[in-house]
């Protein structure tokens, strides 16, 4: 049972958020609300939850779960008119006030026990972190058997390494990586989750506790710069990693690639004649205003044959895919609430513009997407594919 | 109620186990330990019947290991005292023989109501450290035990049955419980209340008294299980096989 009232809540995130102070300026439009993917669900979407904080109701907010509903897409806090920081400061520390106080669903529970025992959510071995990179056509080297330095250190995350279907992602990168001639390296059994998504649950002491371990990896090394395919990962590198001291340049895969866009359209062999849709991952976009939205779109128009179309919530309006703020993970919990995925929604719209392809940027969301395309039974009339995939298909065939 | 609970560690399965091809025994140099399940489950348990009834719940665990970390989470999830046993040749693994003959030697002299561990760990499955250590403490045993309740200085322990039976035994304190389930499902402690006890909470070591860590039964060869020798793997497609299937149910007169 907490102890603590509404009002030493606020005064905490408040403490404890830039620009938290905000939060007293709310004018209840409920713009948050009405643009929450999840929204519908929630017994307190934003604007509900501050009202009932002023009426100092923390019991009756601590009693809902269903703040587990919310993604961390940004959404709310992106088009809130008195730029409360609700994702990073509000939504995340009512999480954790839930996880102090134990209310937490089990499939999370496993998710975030995985993390902390074994540096990722899926409980896998750490030691086959680089498996899949093994007997692989391209060479990947791990960093800790590579004696020469290099000029990119690939952040590879935790489904890119793991998860089979991503996996394929990595192995593209890699041979795009490969046909520009980028030293790369990678951390393999010594990087860990990089705990953006365990944060945004609320668990910020978990967050630490992987960052550090991956500080201390990559501090090792010699590099230029880092680079995901995770746009989690690079959220974490970019904005909360300097504040333990980290502070070194991180780009996603799209805006490194972006820059080498005339040297891929010189080597690009195999047109392909595709109508394709890109889907903007929260965190590549309105998070943090990272605002990268157009070096994807570029990738992709860039490719010989593709005819880029758009979705009507695209960029900062983009449609999130339900796996943030530790949605990938409450998959069960959030269909029992809501009755309802986001990504079903998603495929609709792709469908509705005529879309062969959804293109995707985020390691969440190929195994995600392709579920919700065999869920709404559009299985054979839509592919998804990360760019990274749509690259190295243009390039190698 | 003051509870101890005692927890083992056990093999992780997360890494793939190895015999070492000289000791004929498990190699344990890539071995990861872990709380075995159940004694999380009985550490669990002792927290639930703490808040209910107050009291202190002390741990206490053999240092064959990697212990630390867990021994603190427990700390942060409300555990009074930590005591880690020390001993030669505990890294190699201690048989449930000697834990029983440990356990007690180090419990000798402190005051108890209860004493609660998994009804039996994933290594030996065999289930003998709470029933071994009641017998020697000449303490009643009740395995199986999926809820226990005390008032008015009765204590009730469900014991599950095979069957879906289940019976309520009641038991008179101190007694010894092997938990097969707690009540709910263990619990999950944010990191930072980890940390907090890794710098605030004190593990208490003790020294094992002289005790053969091996028991009284040597392990002559370990093995992992073998594809029987009666066994045969239909290999092919999805149609090929079933089709071998049905070829082998018509043979045998099953199918017509």
């Amino acid at each position: 049972m907490s102890v603590m009232t509404s009002h030493e809540f606020l005064d905490k995130v408040i403490r404890a958020t830039p620009d938290g102070e905000h939060i007293r300026r709310c004018l209840q439009c409920g713009t948050c609300s009405g643009v929450c993917p999840y929204g519908f669900a929630m017994d307190h979407p934003p604007r509900s939850l501050i009202a009932a904080l002023r009426a100092d109701d923390w019991q009756g907010v601590l009693e809902s779960d269903t703040i587990w509903l919310c993604v961390s897409c940004f959404a709310c806090a992106s088009v809130c008119p008195v730029q409360i920081p609700l994702t990073r400061g509000l939504l995340s520390a009512l999480k954790t006030e839930m996880l102090v106080g134990g209310s937490i669903p089990p499939e999370l529970q496993t998710a975030l026990g995985n993390s902390r025992r074994y540096g990722n959510p899926m409980g896998e071995s750490p030691r086959k972190r680089a498996d899949w990179a093994k007997d692989f056509t391209i060479p990947v080297p791990v960093l800790a058997n590579h004696k020469d330095p290099v000029d990119v250190l690939w952040f590879v995350g935790d489904y890119g390494s793991y998860h089979p279907r991503v996996q394929s992602v990595s192995k593209a990168m890699a041979k795009v990586l490969h046909a520009l001639h980028v030293t790369f390296g990678i951390l393999g059994p010594e990087e860990n989750s990089d705990g953006d998504t365990q944060a945004f649950t609320g668990e910020w002491g978990l967050f630490e506790l992987l960052a550090r371990k991956n500080i201390k990896a990559m501090t090792k090394y010699s590099f230029r710069e880092i680079i995901t395919g995770d746009p989690h990962a690079f959220n974490a590198l970019k904005h909360e990693y300097p504040r333990l001291g980290f502070d070194r340049p991180v780009r996603h895969y799209t805006q490194f690639l972006f820059e080498r866009i005339d040297q891929l359209r010189r080597l690009f062999k195999n047109p392909l004649s595709m109508r394709v849709t890109y889907h903007d991952p929260c965190y590549l976009g309105r998070a943090n205003e990272n605002n990268i939205y157009e070096e994807p779109r570029r990738l992709i128009e860039a490719i010989p044959g593709v005819e880029l179309v758009e979705m009507s919530h695209n960029r900062a309006l983009s449609l999130c895919c339900g796996g943030g703020g530790g949605g990938m993970w409450l998959d069960g919990f959030s269909w029992e609430k809501a009755h309802a995925r986001t990504t079903e929604w998603r495929i609709k719209e792709a469908i509705a513009v005529g879309a062969d392809v959804l293109a995707v940027a985020c390691s969440y969301e190929t195994p995600r997407f392709e579920d919700a395309v065999k869920s709404t039974g559009n299985e054979g009339k839509l592919m998804v594919r990360d760019i990274a995939e749509l690259l190295a298909e243009a390039l190698f065939g | 109620m003051d509870i101890i609970v005692l927890v083992k560690f056990v093999p992780d399965l997360v890494e793939d186990l190895e015999i070492d091809a000289q000791s004929g025994l498990l190699d344990r140099s890539f071995l990861r330990l872990i709380p075995n399940e159940l004694d999380e489950h009985a550490l669990e348990e002792a927290l639930l019947l703490k808040e209910r009834h107050g009291g202190t719940v002390t741990v206490i665990t053999v240092d064959t290991g990697d212990v630390d970390e867990s021994l603190y989470t427990a700390a942060a999830k409300g555990v009074d005292r930590l005591i880690k046993i020390t001993g030669e040749g505990f890294d190699q693994g201690v048989t449930n023989q000697a834990l029983a003959v440990i356990f007690q030697s180090v419990m000798g002299d402190m005051a108890f109501d209860l004493i609660l561990t998994g009804t039996q760990a994933v290594d030996d499955l065999d289930g003998f450290v709470g029933a071994m250590l009641a017998e020697r403490m000449g303490l009643p045993y009740v395995g199986y035990v999926t809820r226990v309740e005390a008032e008015n200085g009765t204590m009730v322990a469900r014991k599950e049955y095979p069957g879906g039976l289940n019976a309520d035994i009641e038991v008179r304190q101190p007694a010894v419980l092997g938990i097969q389930a707690a009540e709910k499902p263990p619990r999950y402690v944010v990191t930072s209340k980890v940390m907090e006890a890794m710098r605030s909470a004190t593990i208490d070591e003790i020294e094992a008294p002289e005790t053969p860590i091996g028991g009284s039964l040597p392990v002559s060869r370990m093995s992992v299980p073998e594809t029987g020798a009666h066994a045969e793997m239909i290999e092919g497609t999805l149609e090929q096989i079933a089709e071998a299937v049905a070829n082998r149910l018509r043979e045998q007169g099953i199918l017509a």
